[in-house]
């Protein structure tokens, strides 16, 4: 087992031990378990770095080329970008919900095939490594506007039926989860505009043609537009609440089949296997 | 030493009972001062709350003291006001049932527990423990409470704090009125800014109307069939007066609607709100219909973004909480088992013989390393002469020790005796396992 499979493992390990406390917390009630799990999180997340750091260097390439390193750095990506809304909004019960979306990546992650292959010299430039971290980032901020919508629906459930659960306690306010919504879609939106534009740009390169309509490409623009509708949505006809939070979650759905469904279902130039050199 | 609690409280007894026995804030130095005057109780306090009377004391002989207390608890107010006594004063044995005792660990579980608000009614309500902090106050004025109850009502008071900041169990509203308040909070995240709008009048409602102007709400509105009253209700919250006729369209421009009218039919139905919540581009709303019959088409609640509670939902919120605080509760349990267990040991400690003992063993220990001491840099000593210095340390220490040894055994009897065992072993730092802050 190489180092760099080592660190991932224990980053999966740190992530796991986050999520049982964030759990804990959010639970049983103990909030200083949530707060060793906040720690723990921030460590798996500094060794996280470092096990990518370590993957770049021994393959040469930003390590997104496999469904392993993928599914790490999409991981990766949610981590940080909780970190950041954490810092500024300190949600617990956010952590607890992020955190096993993460751990589940990073499990799945784990499970794919590790070795690392020689790239495709026609899709070595750096545009790789510009689109890719674009395209990964828009989908962390999407999936924290699908976390915090999904904690919207339930929030809101409950204070429409009158009947509270325990975890009603510990959610956030309407206010400051449709807050979240908007922000992430605020955020996440021109990243993803941005990691297509620069996809196509890539495309170019490497193909001589911006657009081949591939099911990658169909799909995110599906999604593109959806997360568009939202956004135009908020902005004029004053969409939010529970309307936001359905769309965030369909989004969020919509851009996972785009990231796995279309990459283990329908095989194109954007397959893992299209990205080795042959 | 043993701290006893003899007492009762709404558990145990029902009001004509606790009115009967209980004292007069105004005049507590005469009841601390008999108290204490009992032959077999050396320190007091008198907690009387609507209630709660409950007598807090020391002691060394258990058996008489709680006798004591109890026939002082049924017969003070009897004898100093014989003339009211079918209103004060009750006899013994009617009150014998009513009563508990408490020693040892259970009495200190037992004030742990009442100082923490788990004995209330309401569980978490925080008057009980600034009435204790009163009781004790007055013990302190009336010199009635010596080493001990002072320091257990002072670890009672930072066990109740313990409590207060470790667990949820005071953090939800059981009030309706204040339910209404966290509610808000829950759909808006912050009043600051948010408009209220009180339609009608009534108790309940302008005191809801008033706590979420406490809470930051930014202005309240008011209407009323008749607009004076209105009028005076605006002047009162320092808000706006506005005719009844007028309020449908103001209702866009406010976030928080209280109402409470005499009106036999809905005042708001469906369309009306899904207008004005279109109006508001889907800001949300929350009405609070306190009114019966009710004002506002519960229908209402159906459409995105308002949320509408009634009468009963906020009583259904108020029992939730009450759950909640339940649950609090056994974590706030769990807090004070520790603290008794602390408190226990220093109690403990307090004993004249263990204290003698430990005194002994702390001077031995002092001249053995000594005696090493000397002897290592005094080589060339003969058996003889190591004999003669052995012995005259022991005298020395021995010398030192037969006055306090007699003191601390003679005041083993009288109430003086735990401030010299906790003199001895503050001055001569000895081992207590309980650990005081």
């Amino acid at each position: 087992m190489s180092a760099n499979i080592l660190m991932f493992k224990i980053t999966l390990l740190l992530y796991a031990t986050s999520t049982v406390l964030y759990l804990i917390d959010v639970i049983a009630r103990r909030a200083k378990a949530g707060q060793l799990a906040r720690w723990i999180l921030l460590g798996g997340f500094v060794l996280h770095c470092a096990t990518l750091i370590t993957r770049y260097v021994e393959a040469g390439y930003t390590p997104v080329a496999n469904l392993h390193e993928s599914l790490s750095f999409f991981a990766w990506t949610i981590v940080g970008i909780f970190l950041i809304f954490d810092a500024r909004y300190r949600m617990t019960v956010l952590g607890a919900f992020s955190c096993p979306l993460a751990l589940t990546l990073m499990v799945f992650g784990s499970a794919a095939p590790k070795t690392i292959k020689e790239m495709n010299p026609a899709l070595d430039s750096w545009w790789f490594p510009v689109h890719v971290t674009l395209a990964f980032l828009g989908n962390a901020v999407f999936t924290v506007a699908f976390v915090a919508g999904v904690m919207y629906l339930l929030q809101e459930r409950m204070l429409k039926s009158k009947k509270f659960s325990a975890l009603y306690y510990r959610l956030p306010s309407l206010e400051i989860l449709d807050t979240i919504n908007y922000k992430c879609l605020s955020f996440g939106f021109p990243l993803m505009t941005m990691g297509i534009i620069s996809g196509a740009v890539w495309a170019n390169s490497a193909w001589g043609g911006y657009w081949r309509w591939d099911p990658k490409e169909t799909w995110a623009l599906i999604t593109w537009f959806l997360y568009a509708a939202l956004l135009h949505g908020r902005l004029t006809i004053g969409w939010r609440g529970r309307r936001a939070a359905i769309f965030a979650i369909i989004g969020f759905l919509c851009l996972l089949f785009t990231f796995l469904g279309v990459n283990l279902l329908l095989s194109d130039m954007h397959s893992f296997s299209a990205m080795e050199g042959r | 030493m043993n701290i006893i609690v003899v007492g009762l409280s709404h558990k145990t007894a029902p009001v004509e009972i606790r009115e009967r026995v209980a004292f007069s804030p105004t005049a507590m130095d005469k009841p601390l001062h008999e108290m204490t005057a009992l032959p077999a109780i050396s320190e007091g306090v008198i907690v009387s709350t609507c209630n709660r009377v409950e007598l807090y004391a020391t002691s060394r002989d258990v058996d008489a003291a709680v006798g004591q207390l109890k026939r002082f608890l049924s017969t003070y107010h009897g004898i100093l006001k014989r003339f009211l006594s079918t209103y004060h004063g009750i006899p013994l044995e009617q009150l014998e049932s009513h009563l508990y005792e408490y020693q040892g660990e259970e009495a200190i579980r037992h004030v742990f527990r009442v100082s923490a608000s788990l004995d209330s009614m309401v569980i978490g309500e925080p008057q009980i423990l600034g009435q204790i902090k009163t009781a004790y106050g007055y013990a302190t004025e009336f010199k009635s409470v010596g080493l001990i109850l002072n320091r257990f009502l002072h670890k009672a008071f930072s066990v109740a704090k313990r409590v207060r900041t470790e667990t949820d169990i005071a953090s939800n509203a059981v009030s309706v009125s204040f339910a209404a308040v966290e509610l808000a909070r829950k759909i808006f995240g912050t009043l600051d800014n948010k408009k209220v709008l009180l339609i009608g009048a009534g108790e309940m409602c302008e005191l809801a109307a008033r706590h979420f102007l406490n809470n930051g709400a930014a202005s309240v509105m008011v209407t009323n069939r008749t607009y004076e009253r209105a009028e005076k209700l605006a002047e009162e919250f320092q808000g706006q007066a506005i005719p009844f006729e007028e309020f449908p369209q103001k209702l866009h421009q406010v976030d928080i609607v209280l109402t409470s009218t005499g009106a036999p039919n809905f005042i708001l139905g469906h369309d009306k709100v899904e207008e004005v919540i279109r109006q508001r581009k889907n800001k949300p709303m929350f009405f609070i219909d306190i009114a019966v019959p009710r004002d506002i088409d519960p229908k209402v609640n159906k459409i995105d973004n308002i949320y509408l509670y009634d009468v009963d939902d906020l009583q259904g919120v108020v029992q939730a909480n009450l759950k909640e605080r339940h649950k609090e509760a056994k974590k706030a349990e769990a807090i004070i088992d520790q603290e008794i267990g602390q408190f226990f040991r220093w109690l403990g400690s307090l004993d004249v013989v263990p204290t003698i003992v430990g005194l002994r063993k702390k001077l031995e220990g002092i001249r053995q390393g000594e005696l090493q001491k000397t002897f290592a840099n005094l080589k060339d000593l003969d058996k003889k002469e190591r004999k003669a210095i052995e012995a005259l340390t022991a005298a020395i220490i021995n010398k030192v020790l037969h006055q306090p040894t007699t003191v601390l055994k003679q005041s083993q009897n009288d109430a003086s005796g735990d401030r010299y065992v906790d003199a001895v072993r503050t001055l001569f730092n000895l081992e207590t396992e309980a650990t005081e802050e």
